[in-house]
């Protein structure tokens, strides 16, 4: 009886996610309830985790819930610790889910709802939970070790190097990319500039409170820190009300700019415990609080998508960003696919936690399923917008013109109808002095959410939701910026350790502050030609980041697919080898297309070559012409780097498969470094509930 | 029914407080007696100081 219940609980959940999924790709008409998407990815996702997830567990990985797992074996009561299930899933999903899963289908909504949201689904289904649950089990099974380190035991040193420093530069773009999002939306915009600047204080307050004055209280800490965010949400109000306050914090884009690069270096340099930490707790219960807010929101609102399914923009012609819908949209939406970010959280700190290993599916493949919910939100933020309206803010001054008549006369022609005086009220409810051109998605999302949360709350509150939706996504931002910085640290640290091992030390001052300033240098550089550039530095550094975030992905799934060769399974390796195969496709064609593309918003080379030929005719205006040469040597080194790694990928995937043909062919490999079995004695009830 | 309320509703909290860390303290001396240690125990400030700077070394954080 329970089975025939079972069967028809899981026959209905497949035929409303097919219908939902049908409906969403074939619907046709002026607008489409947001729901859809909502039903669509909860009975795609359950299943693909009831069936395709359980399946993995149980024949291709044989996960074995009376093994002991590391955090069992070598407890040490550090980072090593036998933890409760739910709180290890509290931890990954918090490491894993920041910014990327709501800026990049907010640029991908360009080409319509539907690329992205399809791919949103089958990516993080088939491909990213797969990958994170995979690697997180590779990584149990070998004592917590790091991605980098398994690829070095077991593919080999050559592969090892790849994700080092493959891993270095990725976080180099990515706090770049995520620093151009933050700096687009203070633009002149005091109220959300001075709210941003004063989450720095409040970080340091809340800071100050877990070390001296209320030690290790962290929810009392938090709840102080909620509580002066959303009263600084309200003072930038009275700031941006304020002829002499607002014009502190009224700035261009470059002065911005300068400001965010010198607070990371200080970031950087100060001690965890004052800024980063504190600051990571408050974005974390934001984060979390919105999210859940947006979702209830979205549940009972029922908000109508009004982007159509698909634009003429698939023909790579899009203003947001130059490219063909493939392969650009998987480029575009990297983290909320599948991240290969990931991989490191899943062989960093939660196979240090994980007590039983029959909690990989939920950990490693659940969470990541909720950060594509996450991404499916940003999606349905971003197409609740009116077209006209959503270009108008994301499309750079450089494509629509810098006057406000030219973008909407544009815009309006591209058949999405937005005139100057919607703008105009648009910007007036929002409390901001324009939206034109407020690139970087974060602006965007802003509106839509607040437009959401508007009508369930009441059109009065709109520039308070603007700004609070601004806060809340630059808050974890500066997060991922302080985080990433010093991560970057670390990993310079280490290498160059190898040739001076004094500049090794972690705790040697001079070495500190040197690292620091190569890291912030290094992204502050890709940063600052981000904001210089009139087309708006999104249409470059936000595919190089999607590159360099696939490409590591790709690494993961090299080793993966390897060890799952070596280890005898090559009757399963499919299981992580199709998706290596299909990361392997669009990362080579999307950097094959961004250096030898004949179209200058998508080649690099061929964007170096048409404005050096314009500022040798005179073409340019006096300020272009100034920043032509710095933009033409960016885009030329942007196609260096797309050449790096797209090398770095093949290397690996060839190291990958010289180990496999090896093993297949009877030759030696390297042995498997993986743990030998002990049986747990962990009294299962008290950590795992 | 009031009980088994106030029962989830305890577990709730209890779950909130190991995911933020706030009974991190109470955890460690727990962990404390049954690994029994020769040496007394740090005290809450000198644990929290500890527990903060191991959680933030490394990649903690993604995009």
């Amino acid at each position: 009886m329970n089975k025939t219940l079972s069967y028809l609980v899981w026959l209905s959940i497949a035929l409303i996610g097919a219908g939902a999924v049908g409906g969403i790709a074939l619907h046709r008409g002026e607008s489409i309830n947001a729901l859809w998407f909502i039903a669509a990815a909860v009975c795609v996702f359950a299943i693909a985790y009831r069936f395709y997830a359980a399946w993995i567990a149980a024949k291709v990985l044989v996960v074995d819930p009376s093994r002991a797992t590391p955090a069992e074996r070598l407890d040490n009561g550090r980072d090593y610790v036998p933890t409760n299930k739910w709180v290890v899933f509290g931890h990954h999903f918090a490491a894993i889910a920041g910014p990327g899963p709501l800026v990049g289908p907010t640029l991908a909504a360009q080409f319509g709802y539907l690329p992205g949201t399809l791919w949103i689904l089958v990516g993080a289904v088939l491909g990213g939970a797969v990958q994170d649950m995979v690697t997180l089990f590779l990584s149990t099974r070998r004592d917590g070790r790091s991605l980098g380190q398994m690829a070095r035991d077991e593919l080999g040193p050559i592969g090892g190097a790849a994700a080092l420093i493959g891993t270095f530069t990725i976080m180099v773009i990515l706090i770049a990319v995520l620093g151009l999002v933050v700096v687009n939306a203070m633009k002149h915009s005091p109220w959300a500039t001075s709210t941003v600047a004063a989450t720095i204080p409040i970080a340091m307050i809340v800071g100050l409170y877990m070390r001296h004055f209320r030690p290790g209280r962290v929810l009392e800490a938090s709840v102080l820190g909620v509580i002066l965010l959303l009263l600084s949400v309200f003072g930038g109000g009275w700031i941006d009300h304020h002829a002499s306050l607002r014009v502190i914090f009224d700035h261009e884009g470059l002065t911005l700019a300068w400001w965010v690069i010198a607070y990371g270096f200080a970031a950087a340099i100060l001690p965890v415990w004052l800024l980063l930490a504190p600051r990571d707790y408050l974005s974390t219960f934001m984060k979390l609080g919105t999210i859940s807010l947006l979702a209830l929101a979205i549940i009972f609102l029922q908000p109508e998508v009004k982007m159509p399914a698909l634009t003429q923009f698939i023909d790579g012609t899009g203003p947001i960003f130059g490219g063909t819908l493939f392969p650009f949209v998987f480029i575009t939406i990297a983290c909320g696919a599948i991240s290969g970010f990931h991989a490191l959280i899943a062989s960093g700190t939660s196979p240090k936690l994980l007590a039983n290993e029959g909690d990989i599916r939920m950990i490693g493949y659940g969470a990541m399923l909720l950060e594509s919910f996450v991404a499916i939100m940003a999606m349905i933020a971003a197409t609740v917008l009116e077209p006209g309206i959503f270009f108008a803010i994301n499309s750079p001054a450089g494509v629509v013109g810098k006057e406000a008549a030219d973008a909407v006369a544009t815009i309006s022609a591209w058949g999405f109808p937005v005139t100057v005086e919607q703008m105009e009220i648009l910007a007036r409810d929002m409390g901001e002095s324009t939206l034109f051109a407020r690139t970087g998605g974060a602006p965007s999302l802003a509106v839509g959410m607040a437009s959401i949360f508007g009508s369930a709350f009441g059109q009065s509150m709109l520039a308070l939701w603007y700004h609070f939706a601004i806060m809340f996504e630059a808050i974890f931002i500066l997060t991922t910026l302080d985080a990433g910085t010093r991560v970057g640290r670390f990993m310079l640290q280490d290498m160059l350790g190898n040739f001076w091992p004094k500049l090794g030390q972690t705790s040697w001052y001079p070495s500190v502050l040197l690292t620091s300033a190569i890291v912030v240098a290094g992204w502050g550089y890709f940063l600052y030609i981000g904001v210089i550039d009139p087309n708006g530095g999104v249409n470059i550094l936000w595919p190089l980041f999607g590159i360099s975030n696939q490409m590591l992905a790709a690494i993961a799934l090299s080793v993966a697919t390897g060890i799952l060769i070596k280890s005898g399974r090559l009757r399963h390796a499919w299981v992580t080898a199709v998706p290596l195969a299909w990361l392997v496709l669009i990362t080579t064609t999307a950097a094959w297309e961004k250096i030898t593309s004949p179209d200058v918003r998508v080649g690099f080379i061929a964007a170096a070559n048409d404005m050096a030929d314009k500022l040798a005719a005179g073409l340019l205006s006096p300020e272009k012409a100034a920043v032509a040469p710095q933009l033409i040597f960016n885009q030329q080194l942007d196609a260096w780097l797309t050449l790096f790694f797209v090398a770095v990928l093949w290397i690996v995937i060839l190291d990958m498969l010289r180990v496999s043909y090896r093993y297949l062919a009877g030759k030696p490999v390297l042995p498997s470094t993986e743990a030998l079995h002990t049986t747990t004695q962990l009294d299962q009830a008290w950590v795992r509930d | 029914m009031v009980r088994q309320i106030r029962k989830l509703l305890g577990r709730a909290w209890q779950l909130l407080r190991t995911l933020s860390g706030d009974d991190a303290y109470e955890r460690y001396l727990g962990l404390y007696v049954r690994h029994g240690h020769a040496e007394p125990p740090l005290s809450r400030e000198e644990f929290f100081r500890a527990w903060q700077e191991e959680k933030w070394n490394g990649v903690k954080r993604c995009c």
